[in-house]
């Protein structure tokens, strides 16, 4: 024991020096040794604050007041994205810039931003991404402060064809004034081709910024901590063409679905992944739809038409430009207009119909119910520009070395009296093994395995959702990770899709997979799935969860997360003695430490 | 014998009373299999695991496990049903197997693929039509034949008693198969039931009976470990002579094992008919061969043991000696098709079913059609052993409509084919059973066609010539008794056997070695030629290849005892 007063051994402001000594005082040793685990959970929670996200551009010293705070709220990567172009231009600008996720963002602050960007994606019907919810909320909140000295600008990212098309960037937008601050332009709505809408936007906010920040300040040229990031080979403009290794239909013959496991090769790409990170696939559309929609509207595919300074044939125009295989709202007016059709005139009215027509139908489609007359050069403009279609890629680089897996549905489907088909997923179906396709990797940095690889993981992944976590469980194997690993997993017929089956069954043999959960829905009378699964195993789900363990789901989002997240909830209030309120808390505090992440789509 | 165990010896003693991981296994989600040592143990109670070798290969490179599914095999001594028992299992073959009921050489009715999450609730089914599963594979007596369409209603009657008695009396004892599939409470002594005649480890391997009413040997009885041949005196049932060491498996390359007849033991009276089967089932467990499965059929016992020591053996056990054999004689071991009368003036229809297998096809309802027979049928269905079926006891007043039913659904089929045809045994082979090497079943319909076209050339299309066809050397189709035999080794390739005769008492023998059908029509061919020109009268086939020295026999102890 030492004879020096412990508190000038600590290494803590001096205030909570002195509280820790007078909290220590008279502690028994359970008690002493309780709080060391405490304190040693609490830190291993904060390794996962996004502490690279949150690392300023420039070092903090700078006076509150000055820099341009750009704040994202995204969930598939696409406003973070935008968010970090911006404070790249910003800072190349030599602008004093900081960039932060949402969840990251110190709320006390606000009072005292000057600048603010917000660039913030809405999902399904009006939800923000899972890292604003508290940003939002505090917002919405009578805890949010006066912000009459600040000016703002918002960017929304959304879907048309959902009604509450990007409703959170409204929100934000609508409460900021709310809360006097000065907007200093019109909010921003990306549709699903972003760049239309947010290009124009970063120029107007980089030119904003640069007047309002004009008066430079002492330290307006501290060096940045981290030099400009240089881009990488390849990237989401710049795809590299990886070759096709595998296509492999992963289903049998009398599955309703076809799904397929693709291998890619990223030889010589010099591009990397991590498990949970997702691979853009930038697609050429079907030729056989391309040809029936120049026939449906009699149009010769070899017409040469200039748009946006590019002149291509038509034809090309629609296999690799534009969305022909997902209606939106903007076309089906410019369509209304020219068919000039009482019923879809009534149909572009109504607030109910036309969603579910956006959701449900395709280009051909209108253009078969409603005929109307286009020419080739407003045919290309009026539709969006082609986006690349993101996959959860489904394997490891240390267990796959130079390539990257996905698991892929074939979108087909008869309706309205003719096939569908989608467009990666066709793309990607019809490739013969040695063609290429061209792709990139988008990181997902909140879908990762735990950094602590003693932590347990449990995975929820019906259909294709499953993919990461084939990644994940290859991770983990290859890195001899000591934590367990629990799968939920369903689909319809256990002898007809139960993807990668082999592989699971060896992984439960080998100890890489320590409970593998299944639900076939259509293999008995009534339906199972997931969340009656994650319901039965409630007891030992939630004791997993107690001790430390990381929660992912991965799959669709339409209905499938709502009734899994509903199902967590009650597991964690029934085996954790809570109300609903709480289990809902106890749920929001695992996604605030990092433990609790979806990749829903 | 010092040498060790064989694994499935391991399995059994470790399995208590065979009921091993089963219930754990059928609990598994994630496969649609049993493990590996249940595999051996669900034997005992009536099924096996298959997979469909058809999609093997493509589901590997899916990732996805084989198409696993159990066939089951019903206990049935001597292959009798009610017309409620076949509408019940009609039911469960079209709501829980592949919507066909295949009849077995055996007597027995086989289901195929029944998936493992339902094959509980399939047993169930198979137990409320009161016809149970046990024993009907695995290291046990199995199905009991009885001479299905003889003449001698009377006695047959008897015969048929004899063969439940003794087919209940070879019941395992324990109780595994009432705990694991119809929910039976646990006794005490679960797991170490007193076997009395199979001791802990049962048998060593599978143990046949046949009781044959001469003259018909249809059961093949000299096939079997055990046979009982019926002496009939005065339409009544005098006793049996009894049968040991027949049987006909074989493994293609090793040459000490083959197929063998049995031996006539002598004649005992139906009071000692237990006694004799206990002396016969418990000297083979005693002595039969535990280290090498391939070796351990009661024929291999007493080849190595000398047939002296092995009848001196069973009549130490007796307790008594054998009477002298009596004289028999049987004259065809195939069906009589059509309609025959007993001696009791009751009616029967056989019916040809090609390859045993009951199935709706096109033009061919026969699944179908039998369910509405069975729906005004008031007498029995007696399956035979070669796989046919029979309507028995059909009421002179049910005639007609039966008849009319028959036709309707292309049940007639006995009525036109040739005799060749006619008599023509497959065993399933694929694409579910897991030790085919090459087509049976499957391929009986073409093979018919063109060995048909031939004899049609050479004036024989009448010629009544047994032709057996199997998968593989192990002969569930009794190949080894068939005028003709195909007998599977590699895909589409073939070992030629000519020569057995048409009594099941003389066994034929190799001819060409792993040839396919061309090449086997091209063998052929010159030799029904020869047999058109020089048959002597109704000389059969085999009989003729053997007298022109076209093939070589030696003669066994059964065609000795032929002429006693």
């Amino acid at each position: 024991m030492s004879a020096e007063p412990i508190h000038a051994l600590i290494p803590l402001p001096e205030d909570k020096a002195g509280l820790l000594t007078r909290l220590i005082d008279g502690l028994d040793t359970s008690a002493l040794n309780w709080l060391s685990g405490y304190t040693a959970g609490l830190a291993a929670a904060h390794a996962f604050a996004p502490a690279r996200e949150a690392a300023p551009l420039v070092a903090v010293e700078t006076t509150p007041s000055q820099p341009l705070t750009i704040v994202f709220g995204s969930q598939t990567g696409n406003a973070k994205r935008v968010a970090e172009a911006l404070a790249r231009d910003a800072e190349n600008a030599g602008l004093a810039v900081r960039l932060l996720r949402a969840d990251a963002y110190p709320l006390r602050e606000l009072k005292n931003e000057r600048l603010l960007y917000i660039v913030i994606s809405t999902q399904g019907e009006g939800d923000p991404p899972d890292d604003a919810r508290g940003f939002v909320e505090f917002l919405a909140s009578k805890r949010a402060p006066q912000l009459d000295e600040l000016k703002f600008a918002v960017l929304g990212l959304g879907d048309s064809s959902y009604t509450k098309f990007c409703a959170i960037g409204t929100q934000l937008d609508a409460r900021l004034a709310e809360l006097g601050a000065t907007r200093l332009f019109a909010r921003g709505e990306a549709d699903v081709d972003i760049d239309t809408v947010a290009k124009p936007w970063h120029a107007r906010a980089l030119g904003a910024a640069r007047e309002t920040l004009r008066a430079p300040t002492p330290l307006a040229t501290v060096t940045p901590l981290r030099p400009v990031r240089t881009a990488p080979a390849w990237t989401r403009e710049k795809p590299f063409a990886a070759e096709v290794l595998a296509n492999q239909r992963l289903t049998t013959r009398d599955s309703a679905k076809d799904i397929r496991h693709i291998e890619l090769s990223l030889r010589d790409s010099g591009l990397s992944y991590e498990p949970g990170d997702a691979l853009g696939v930038w697609a050429s559309n079907p030729p056989a739809l391309v040809d029936a929609i120049l026939g449906a509207l009699k149009l010769d595919g070899q017409t040469a038409v200039a748009h946006e300074s590019q002149t291509l044939p038509l034809r090309d125009w629609l296999l690799d430009r534009r969305e022909i295989t997902r209606l939106a709202k903007p076309f089906v007016i410019a369509h209304a207009l020219r068919a000039g059709h009482d019923d879809l005139d009534a149909l572009v009215a109504s607030p109910v119909a036309l969603p579910r027509w956006l959701r449900e139908r395709q280009p051909i489609d209108l253009l078969h119910a409603f005929p109307a007359a286009w020419n080739a050069q407003d045919f290309v403009a009026a539709l969006r520009p082609l986006t690349p279609r993101l996959y959860s890629i489904a394997s490891s680089l240390k267990h796959v070395e130079d390539e990257a897996h996905l698991t892929v549905a074939r979108v087909a489907y008869h309706a309205f009296g003719r096939a569908h088909v989608g467009s990666a997923s066709e793309f990607l179906s019809s490739r013969v093994v040695e063609t290429r396709a061209p792709i990139f990797i988008e990181a997902n940095e909140r879908f990762r395995l735990p950094q602590d690889s003693a932590r347990d993981v449990i995975m929820i992944g019906p259909g294709t959702g499953v993919a990461p976590f084939r990644g994940f469980v290859q991770e983990r194997a290859a890195t001899a990770a000591p934590g367990r690993n629990w799968l939920f997993f369903g689909n319809p017929h256990f002898s007809s899709d139960f993807l990668y089956q082999i592989e699971w069954q060896q992984a439960l043999k080998r100890g890489q997979l320590q409970r593998l959960d299944l639900a076939f829905s259509r293999d008995q009378a009534h339906k199972i799935y997931v969340q009656q699964r994650i319901r039965q195993s409630g007891r030992e789900l939630y004791a997993w969860l107690e001790n430390g363990a990381h929660l992912y789901v991965c799959g669709d989002a339409t209905q499938m997360a709502k009734d899994v997240h509903a199902a967590l909830r009650d597991v964690v209030a029934e085996h954790g003695g809570k109300s609903v309120e709480n289990a809902e808390i106890y749920l929001a505090d695992l996604v605030a430490q990092r433990r609790y992440a979806r990749d829903v789509y | 014998m010092n040498a060790p165990l064989s694994p499935v010896e391991l399995i059994k003693s470790a399995s208590r009373r065979l009921r091993g991981t089963l219930v754990e296994s059928l609990a598994d989600p994630v496969t649609g299999a049993i493990a590996e040592a249940d595999t051996q143990l669900i034997k005992f109670h009536g099924s096996y695991q298959q997979d469909d070798r058809d999609l093997r290969e493509e589901r590997r490179v899916a990732k996805l496990e084989p198409a696993y599914s159990f066939m089951i095999r019903t206990r049935l001594p001597g292959g009798v049903v009610a017309p409620q028992q076949w509408l019940q299992l009609d039911a469960i073959a079209t709501s829980y197997a592949n919507s066909t009921l295949r009849l077995t050489t055996r007597q027995a009715f086989q289901f195929h693929g029944v998936i493992k999450r339902e094959l509980k609730a399939t047993l169930h089914a198979i137990n409320a039509s009161l016809i149970d599963t046990i024993a009907a594979c695995g290291d046990v007596n199995r199905n009991v034949l009885v001479s299905a369409n003889p003449l001698l209603s009377r006695a047959h009657a008897a015969v048929y008693a004899h063969a439940q008695t003794l087919s209940e009396h070879l019941l395992p004892a324990t109780r595994a198969y009432y705990e694991i599939w119809l929910d039976e409470e646990k006794v005490a002594g679960s797991g170490e039931e007193i076997e009395p005649v199979y001791g802990s480890t049962y048998l060593p391997r599978k143990f046949k009976i046949a009781f044959a009413v001469p003259p018909t040997n249809d059961v093949d009885v000299f096939a079997n470990d055990l046979g009982f041949i019926a002496v009939i005196g005065n339409g009544e049932l005098v006793g049996f002579n009894v049968s040991a060491g027949g049987g006909l498996g074989m493994t293609h390359g090793e040459p000490n094992t083959y197929p063998r007849l049995a031996d006539v033991l002598g004649f005992v009276t139906p009071d000692q008919l237990i006694a004799v089967t206990d002396a016969v089932v418990t000297t083979q467990r005693d002595f039969g061969n535990r280290a090498e499965r391939k070796r351990a059929r009661l024929k291999y016992t007493i080849d190595e043991r000398g047939p002296a020591w092995f009848k001196s053996e069973v009549e130490r056990r007796m307790g008594f000696a054998f009477a002298p054999a009596r004289a028999f004689r049987f004259d065809h071991n195939g069906d009589r098709f059509g309609y025959t009368q007993g001696e009791d003036g009751r009616v029967h229809l056989t019916l040809r079913i090609e390859a045993g297998r009951i199935a709706d096809r096109p033009g061919a309802p026969h699944l179908k059609g039998l369910r509405e027979i069975a729906k005004v049928h008031r007498g029995e269905f007696r399956l035979t052993p070669n796989q046919n079926l029979i309507i028995a006891n059909i009421a002179p007043t049910a005639r007609a409509q039966i008849d009319a039913l028959v036709k309707a659904h292309g049940l007639d089929g006995y009525a036109r084919a040739t005799p060749v045809r006619l008599h023509a045994l497959a065993c399933v082979a694929l694409p579910t059973c897991p030790l085919a090497m090459a087509e049976a079943e499957r391929y009986l319909p073409q093979l018919l066609g063109k060995i048909e076209a031939r004899l049609e050339r050479h004036g024989l299309r009448d010629a009544p010539i047994s032709l057996r066809i199997s998968g593989c050397p192990n002969g569930c189709s009794r190949p080894y008794l068939g005028e003709i035999a195909l007998v599977g080794k590699a895909p589409g390739r073939y070992n030629l056997m000519l020569g057995a005769d048409a009594h099941g008492q003389r066994l034929n023998v190799l001819y060409r070695e792993n040839i396919d059908e061309s090449e086997i029509l091209d063998a052929l061919d010159p030799l029904f030629a020869r047999y058109a020109a020089e048959r002597d009268g109704s000389e059969g086939f085999g009989d003729f290849l053997v007298r022109a020295a076209i093939v070589s026999i030696k003669p066994t102890t059964a065609q000795a005892e032929k002429s006693a």
